[in-house]
């Protein structure tokens, strides 16, 4: 199935959860915050909420900035 | 000592974190700062670069995270990017900023006032970034800003504080803590500011860009505690007419 991360179309694995999309990505859960579907999830909820074909995901975290 | 929404804070410069030319750098002169408060951005995960993350060289333990705005165009952009901030584990403190004007970078008063009711409403400590309009720093403190951040001139443009005008009655009048923020470009620009009598000041950009970045960290916080005492200290009267340094008698062998 294919989701929409931070504008690009990914294809991924069926029912593929927050928790481990992020795994695959190379990233440190930790340090980024998920938005899906507009709506912001909690780190609680990365390893239950499961991604939907056509999910919109953003992905989000600190950058240097004045 | 600075108080900001009950913490204290012994330095009253405040650090960006943005432009440094590597993370080693911007650390280093941070703590050559002596800065306990550091703003830092929201932007989209580079997924070509999942591990260039800012959070692995910055210590929490002993910055305080001061997430900014940047880049909201909106009152509804602003809060996105808050509610963001927080649920990244940046905490309730926010600068916010909204500037819809890219050329300029000037903050938008009405939806900087509209997005600080909400985010007030919604338990942040609201520190909003706003042109040096007394009125409307006024507003946002009874809005429930926990500071207003004025700015010295245009972001990034290092001309100084070109709004001292206003900023002196923005210091006369407000309860909350005034922080000039944007356009400092050199140390002495940061020491007129606090001997206005500023609160506190945030610096980026002319550190950041310095020939030697930590070296001019600490010119930075060397004008700003200079500028603070000799507030504290109270400055002479200026005055259009001379008046002699020296006695004026004494001088009748002379003529």
């Amino acid at each position: 199935m294919k989701v929409f991360c931070n504008g690009e179309a990914q294809e991924i694995a069926p029912g593929m959860l927050v928790a481990d999309y992020i795994t695959q990505l190379g990233l440190d859960a930790s340090s980024v915050v998920v938005e899906c579907d507009g709506k912001i999830l909690t780190r609680e909820e990365y390893g239950s909420h499961a991604l939907q074909d056509g999910s919109v995901l953003e992905l989000i975290r600190f950058v240097g900035g004045g | 000592m600075l108080t900001i929404a009950g913490r204290k804070f012994r330095s009253r410069l405040f650090g960006g974190t943005g432009k440094f030319s590597s993370p080693e750098v911007m650390k280093e002169a941070l703590a050559a700062s002596g800065c306990e408060m550091v703003t830092v951005a929201l932007r989209r995960v580079d997924l070509n670069n999942p591990a260039d993350d800012i959070m692995s060289v910055l210590d929490r333990d002993r910055y305080l995270f001061l997430p900014n705005t940047s880049g909201a165009r909106d009152a509804g952009e602003a809060i996105r990017l808050a509610r963001l901030a927080r649920a990244s584990g940046g905490g309730e403190w926010l600068k916010l900023e909204v500037t819809p004007d890219p050329r300029t970078l000037l903050p938008d008063p009405i939806e900087t006032f509209k997005a600080t009711e909400e985010l007030v409403r919604e338990g942040f400590k609201v520190l909003p970034y706003i042109n040096a309009d007394p009125i409307l720093a006024l507003r946002l403190q009874d809005a429930g800003a926990v500071a207003v951040m004025p700015l010295g001139s245009p972001i990034g443009t290092n001309q100084g504080v070109l709004t001292r005008f206003q900023i002196e009655i923005i210091i006369a009048q407000a309860q909350v803590p005034v922080i000039v923020d944007a356009g400092l470009g050199a140390p002495s620009h940061v020491a007129e500011a606090m001997e206005m009598g500023a609160d506190a000041v945030l610096v980026n950009t002319a550190i950041a860009v310095a020939g030697d970045p930590v070296r001019m960290a600490r010119a930075f916080a060397m004008a700003v505690e200079a500028g603070r005492i000799a507030y504290e200290a109270g400055l002479g009267a200026v005055s259009k007419d001379a008046a002699p340094s020296s006695p004026e008698d004494g001088l009748g062998f002379l003529r």
